[in-house]
């Protein structure tokens, strides 16, 4: 029935084979299912698990933090593990926020793991917006230290992973005073525990935050620091300084910082990607097992991955899952392609791609984030089991639409941007990159018929006419958002209460700008594929994800006269119809994600599709199966029935 | 303020210890929260009841709830069974029936954090399907807790679905039994609550067969494990499914029969029976079958979804008004969070929703037990409509509070996501009603299909059932408003609600017709609207939510300010339900583009509104700190400092992890290899 095998789109799509073989059969690395120990037990277990990595790293020689992220995420797959931190903010901000002297200084250690940090940045009461932070640096000249102080219960560090229980050394953030100034935020090695014994330090009060929806197995921590001294070196100094005498030295530019978000933040759409497509290759192979119901009287049960509405759930899953796939490949490769410039002070481009990878980071995160859930329900009843796997993706992932960045917060950066852009062709002036179709806006209000005059030119089974309609749409709420904005500042004097009032609207102009992008990034791709086969079924995809996006946002497309109400049954019609087209190469387009079996962790999403058995003997291994049942049951019994 | 007893007292705190963000939010309340207290509670003197229940069991040191975050599968499991024993000598010893008043609110004061649940599901099935005979010899003994019983229906392979169960109970003449088996792995019981260690007792659903013959769907009372020494019957295999997102105090169970005989009697009778000679009799519907799911769809709505979505908005909206972050003007303090209009577009529907839910909730109530006095007389009439109007809201309802559950976990920022803010396992809890007692989207089938039954008898002029009667009066129109104010009006948004509910059904039932009458098969046409018809079933149950809701709010007295906020609910409800599904709205052109700029300008005016009394309308609920259980939702908002002093009870802060000394220390000295 399959058109399709997996190792052609594996191949063309993804362009990879991942050294599975390095370590998957690795007997070091066998353990019991995490599902069945308590956290202390799956803490201990990742410590294990991180140590022996970290042998293998040095086997391999594996050492730049990027490619540290794609070893442990290829090789250990959803792998969470309290030195996380370490191998990507610690050691990534020192490297690039150090003097040449710090380097010296500080790298071996980091890169040697005779230390084990962590990048101590969130507050009880402040997270996203980081000029709130409340954690004091003050320089003492005359022992040239700083005095570190959490002054109020809210400034208390909370959430870094690795700082409960497993780091010895902690990036913190800070404000810093220096001659009775504050000079906002700096970053500072704070060493927390001693060397040897791993006893707290004097002044240092640290401990683990309590369980969560999930991550059972970090430590993620707690730092009270009450007048605790460091020497001045400690500061991390390469833009900013502070020198002997408490002189406040100002760096360059303010955005250089903007690189290494950019960065986080394109390993979480990466991300976003990858959980959406781990959560699809479940659902999806377990619809091909599972038998439910009759769609013909008398006739066997069918596979409920013929119904009708079981593949209206999946497949625009899992057509978004191979766009936010395309998606993430662009930002990493524009941010290499632009961190060379970042390298030659050229950061013109840094603003765009910080807006759009903020923007993109919250769609692709909320998108992925329902779209796990819908996987999850998809399976009924045993999508609800631990056994299926989706429980953990979905508790693993979750936590992306906040941090790094709250969702809400990062589609306001992007609206700030898009509506200065706005403002810019407005004035006369052309915007370029993602934002170039701005620049028609002017054109069209010349000529009022223009978007209307559209209508008939969208053709529905064509992906790139359907790009110019994300455009219109795109382009029509940008518009709609930043005249609200200012007729709202007519009204009133204050930017910021302005910006408030019309905050909904400006979101969803960024939805909607995020939305045309991945449209227009899909589209792209298709173009580059040489393979035909591979090519059709992903122009399949590709249509089925454009034309479900307008079905489910009706309104818009409507209200802004791009397409007709009869144009919109068309494109609720030819949904349906994809489908049907879609539901041959289901399997084998998730079998394309590649996933291994133990990376996958799911016994609904098993390879061999030999599902109930297998529940049957994972639900044997429970503890509560090996436990003695009568005593303390009887204990209770014996009571009721006195 | 009418009642003497305001929430402040019973919550135990003076003023002067709550926060003050959050104290100056009930100073401004439009209306007096204790009276909207009484109309949640259905009248003071309910109030009253609940809250001596409450008093009574959250005094009790055996229904602590302290320590629940940090405790094991096992220990919660044992804690439920303790609780469960209990509750039961409590209710004694204050003279609670089971079936009282009370016993509601003691329930919903454990949070369901209680075993034997099924326990009430086994006697009630017992009670609706069993025979005056059977009743009279199981209900006593299982009201004195002399077995334990659970309700086996659901199988590794088959859930909503019962007609494709495969367990089997085939007759045996000579002996007068029996034998119940379990033919295939996709066979096994697998889910019941209850089962996996606790039950001596189950209602087992299995197909029945006599003399080769196979009748369909049965109950049969089995008994799986000894009242001696509670060791598994013979022929009985049984144990814990593992785990899941949550109801880690639950031993959902596995079940597998081998040749278990049980005595002909053990059939519930009351309306199937297997004579002696083997004869079958069928007496009344075969769909009564279903009418134990269905009264447990609807009660479970109110406690398993409409609860949790309430202490959830309470939680999220009294941490909103706590939580200060940027700046909205510059020099400015940081400004509380649900000042920001995100915040409030994000929390204000879900309250409303949960206002909206709560009234459509009680309409429901009081059309089954009407149905359910009919069937008691053996009047079958009103069941149809009785199963497609629960299958659909059951549906809708948990669909909806589980997305504004999320919503507000997400609108916590980091600290949602600590389990001591309560609402991750609000929200793992509230996921599981989205499955059982049906799965959503067939049971929005079963209403669609009911719908289109509706819509064919109206257009031919036949009579149909009161909720369904608007289908025969299709007007033709647009929306009338001409300003944003227009769409303040009720009329004005209740027809567009009928309209675009009318609209879906007939389209839908025109696309059906057209494929059966061009040659497609009746099954294969039903499965290629199935899309639209799940639309269509929520249109539905949508307009008859914002028409009950409007109907509702015209009922209030118009004293202490309770209507006019009802009416401002009422309006947030179903404007966000237009803007968010605009397309629906828009497409035939009833609502011009121009009126959906207008319904837009009304929902984001509304939230500015509901925002000043956003804190006294979650204070309305009533929810307790202990019940709540939720670091960042307590009555006094003291947030922070509690987050603080819960995590550090964390025992992986008073435990010493043998990780460093075994696998840390070795690493830092460079000494791996000794792993």
């Amino acid at each position: 029935m399959c058109s399709l095998s997996r190792a052609v789109i594996t191949e063309f799509v993804f362009l990879c084979l991942s050294p599975e073989a390095l370590v998957i059969n690795d007997p070091d690395f066998q353990h019991e299912d995490l599902n069945f120990l308590s956290r202390s037990q799956r803490y201990e277990q990742a410590i294990r698990k991180s140590s022996l990595m970290v042998m293998k790293l040095r086997e391999y020689g594996i050492a730049d933090p990027e490619e540290i992220y794609w070893f442990k995420r290829t090789c250990l797959g959803n792998f969470i593990e309290p030195f996380g931190l370490h191998f990507s903010m610690f050691h990534k901000t020192i490297e690039t926020q150090t003097t040449d002297a710090q380097k010296k200084k500080w790298l071996p250690l980091v890169r040697g793991v005779k230390i084990i940090g962590t990048y101590a940045q969130t507050e009880m009461g402040h997270g996203t917006h980081l000029r709130g932070l409340e954690t004091t640096a003050t320089y003492d000249p005359a022992t040239q230290e700083f005095i570190l102080n959490s002054p109020t219960v809210t400034s208390i560090k909370w959430w870094p992973g690795g700082l409960g229980k497993t780091s010895n050394h902690a990036i913190v953030l800070a404000q810093l005073y220096t001659q009775g100034q504050c000079k906002g935020l700096h970053a500072f090695i704070v060493p927390i525990r001693q060397l040897g014994t791993h006893e707290p330090l004097p002044g240092i009060t640290v401990g683990d935050i309590g369980p969560k929806f999930g991550y059972d197995e970090m430590d993620n921590g707690y730092l009270k620091m009450d007048n605790f001294r460091i020497p001045r070196e400690n500061m991390l100094m390469k833009y900013a300084q502070v020198e002997p005498d408490g002189t406040y030295v100002k760096p360059v530019s303010d955005k250089l910082t903007y690189g290494t978000m950019v960065f986080i933040r394109s390993l979480i759409v990466g991300d976003s990607a990858r959980s959406l497509s781990r959560a699809c290759t479940i659902a999806i192979r377990y619809s091909a097992v599972r038998h439910q119901s009759e769609l013909k009287p008398g006739a066997p049960e069918p596979q409920i991955l013929d119904y009708q509405t079981q593949q209206y759930k999946l497949f625009p899953l899992l057509a978004t899952a191979y766009a936010f796939h395309f998606v993430g490949a662009y930002i990493k490769d524009t941010y290499h392609r632009i961190s060379g410039d970042i390298h030659d002070g050229d950061l013109s481009e840094l603003p765009e791609l910080h807006a759009l990878t903020a923007g993109l980071k919250a769609f692709t995160s909320w998108t992925a984030n329902a779209g796990i859930e819908e996987c999850r329900m998809a399976c009924g009843g045993h999508g609800y089991s631990r056994c299926s796997g989706i429980p953990d993706i979905y508790v693993t992932f979750t936590p992306s639409c906040t941090y790094e960045g709250e969702n809400t917060v990062m589609m306001l950066q992007t609206a700030r941007f898009l509506v200065k852009s706005y403002n810019q062709v407005s004035s006369g002036q052309r915007v370029t990159g993602m934002v170039s179709y701005l620049n028609d806006l002017s054109r069209q209000r010349i000529q009022p018929q223009h978007v209307a005059g559209r209508t008939e030119a969208v053709r529905i089974n064509d992906p790139v006419s359907l790009v110019e309609a994300y455009k219109a749409r795109a382009a029509r709420l940008v518009e709609a958002a930043a005249k609200n904005l200012q007729a709202e500042l007519n009204h009133r004097k204050s930017k910021e209460d302005a910006w408030n009032r019309t905050s909904v609207d400006l979101v969803r102009a960024s939805e909607a700008h995020c939305h045309y992008v991945i449209v227009k990034l899909f589209t792209a791709k298709l173009s580059e594929i040489s393979n035909a086969a591979v090519c059709a079924v992903l122009t399949e995809l590709c249509l089925l994800y454009a034309l479900y996006g307008i079905s489910r946002n009706a309104g818009d497309f409507l209200q802004a006269g791009i397409l007709t109400d009869t144009q919109i049954t068309q494109v609720n019609q030819r949904v349906k119809e994809l489908l049907a087209v879609i539901r041959p190469n289901a399997v084998a387009l998730v079998d394309s994600f590649d996933f291994h079996d133990v990376h996958l962790g799911s016994v609904l999403g098993r390879y061999d599709g030999n599902v109930y058995e297998n529940m049957f003997e994972w639900a044997k291994k429970s503890p509560l199966n090996k436990t003695e049942v009568r005593k303390p049951y009887l204990v209770g019994l014996n009571d009721l029935w006195r | 303020m009418a009642l003497p007893d305001t929430t402040e007292d019973t919550q135990g705190f003076g003023l002067a210890s709550v926060n003050p963000d959050l104290a100056s939010e009930r100073l401004t309340a439009s209306f007096s929260v204790p009276r909207l207290t009484a109309v949640l509670d259905g009248g003071a003197e309910r109030t009253r009841l609940r809250r001596a229940v409450v008093d009574v069991i959250e005094s009790d040191p055996v229904f602590s709830r302290e320590n629940q975050y940090f405790q094991s599968q096992n220990e919660r499991y044992e804690a439920a069974v303790r609780k469960a024993v209990h509750v039961r000598k409590k209710m004694q010893e204050m003279g609670w029936s089971e079936d009282g008043p009370e016993s509601v609110y003691v329930y919903r004061a454990l949070s369901g954090d209680v075993a034997f649940l099924l326990h009430r599901v086994f006697m009630r099935s017992i009670s609706v399907l069993g025979s005056d005979k059977q009743v009279a010899k199981w209900i006593p003994l299982a009201s004195e807790y002399q077995l334990i019983g659970s309700y086996a229906q659901t199988e590794l392979g088959h859930g909503t679905y019962l007609q494709g169960l495969e367990t089997t109970a085939v007759f045996d003449i000579s002996t007068q039994e029996f034998i119940l088996n379990t033919p295939t792995i996709s066979a096994m019981k697998w889910w019941p609550g209850d089962m996996g260690r606790s039950a001596t007792h189950t209602v087992v659903f299995a197909q029945l067969y006599i003399q080769g013959k196979c009748y369909g769907v049965h109950p049969f009372i089995v008994q799986i494990r000894s009242l001696q020494d509670h060791s598994l019957c013979p022929g009985v295999i049984a144990g814990d499914i593992g785990p899941k997102m949550n109801f880690e105090h639950i031993d959902n169970g596995y079940l597998m029969l081998k040749n278990v005989r049980i005595p002909r009697e053990n059939m519930l009778n009351k309306f199937c029976e297997v004579q002696p000679d083997g004869t079958y009799i069928r007496r009344g519907s075969q769909k009564i079958n279903y009418f134990t799911m269905t009264s447990v769809r609807v009660s479970l709505i109110s406690d398993e979804v409409i609860l949790p979505l309430m202490k959830a908005c309470t939680i999220a909206i009294r941490y909103s008004v706590v939580r200060r972050q940027s700046k909205l003007k510059p020099g400015e303090e940081e400004a509380k969070i649900l000042d920001y209009q995100t915040q409030q577009e994000k929390l204000l529907p879900q309250l409303a929703a949960a206002y909206a839910f709560h009234f459509i909730n009680n309409y429901l109530h009081e059309l089954f037990n009407r149905g359910y006095r009919e069937i008691q007389g053996r009047n079958f009439d009103s069941l149809p409509e009785l199963h497609a109007f629960s299958s659909g809201f059951k549906a809708m309802v948990t669909q909806y509070c589980t997305s504004g559950l999320e919503i507000c976990l997400r609108a916590c920022g980091g600290h949602g996501y600590s389990l001591l803010s309560g609402l991750p396992s609000l929200y793992t809890k509230i996921l599981a009603s989205c499955i059982y007692e049906g799965e959503n989207t067939i049971l929005l089938l079963q209403t669609a299909r009911f719908l289109i039954k509706c819509f064919r008898a109206a257009s031919a002029g036949q009579s149909v059932p009161p909720s369904v009667t608007y289908l025969a009066a299709m007007k033709p129109g647009k929306c009338t408003a001409k300003d944003k104010l227009d769409f303040l009006s009720p009329d004005i948004y209740t027809e567009a609600y009928q309209h675009a509910a009318i609209r879906l059904i007939s389209s839908t039932a025109a696309k059906l017709q057209d494929l059966i009458q061009s040659g497609v098969e009746r099954h294969e046409a039903w499965n290629q609207c199935t899309v639209q018809l799940v639309q269509a079933a929520k249109a539905h149950c949508h307009y008859i939510t914002v028409k009950n809701f409007v109907e509702t709010v015209e009922k209030l007295e118009n004293t202490a300010g309770i209507q006019n906020i009802m009416k401002h609910l009422c309006d947030l409800f179903a404007l966000h339900g237009i803007f968010s599904n605009a397309g629906i709205f828009l497409h035939d052109g009833y609502i011009t583009g121009a009126q959906m700029d207008m319904v837009t300008a009304s929902y984001l005016d509304l939230l500015g509104i509901i925002r000043k009394d956003a804190v006294p309308l979650v204070d309305a609920f009533d929810f307790t700190d202990k019940n709540l259980n939720s670091a960042l939702g307590s009555y006094d908002g003291q947030v922070y400092q509690r987050l603080y002093e819960w995590a550090r009870k964390a025992p992986t802060n008073k435990q010493i992890s043998p990780a460093y000394e075994k696998y840390l220390k070795p690493l830092l000295h460079n000494k791996l290899s000794k792993l």
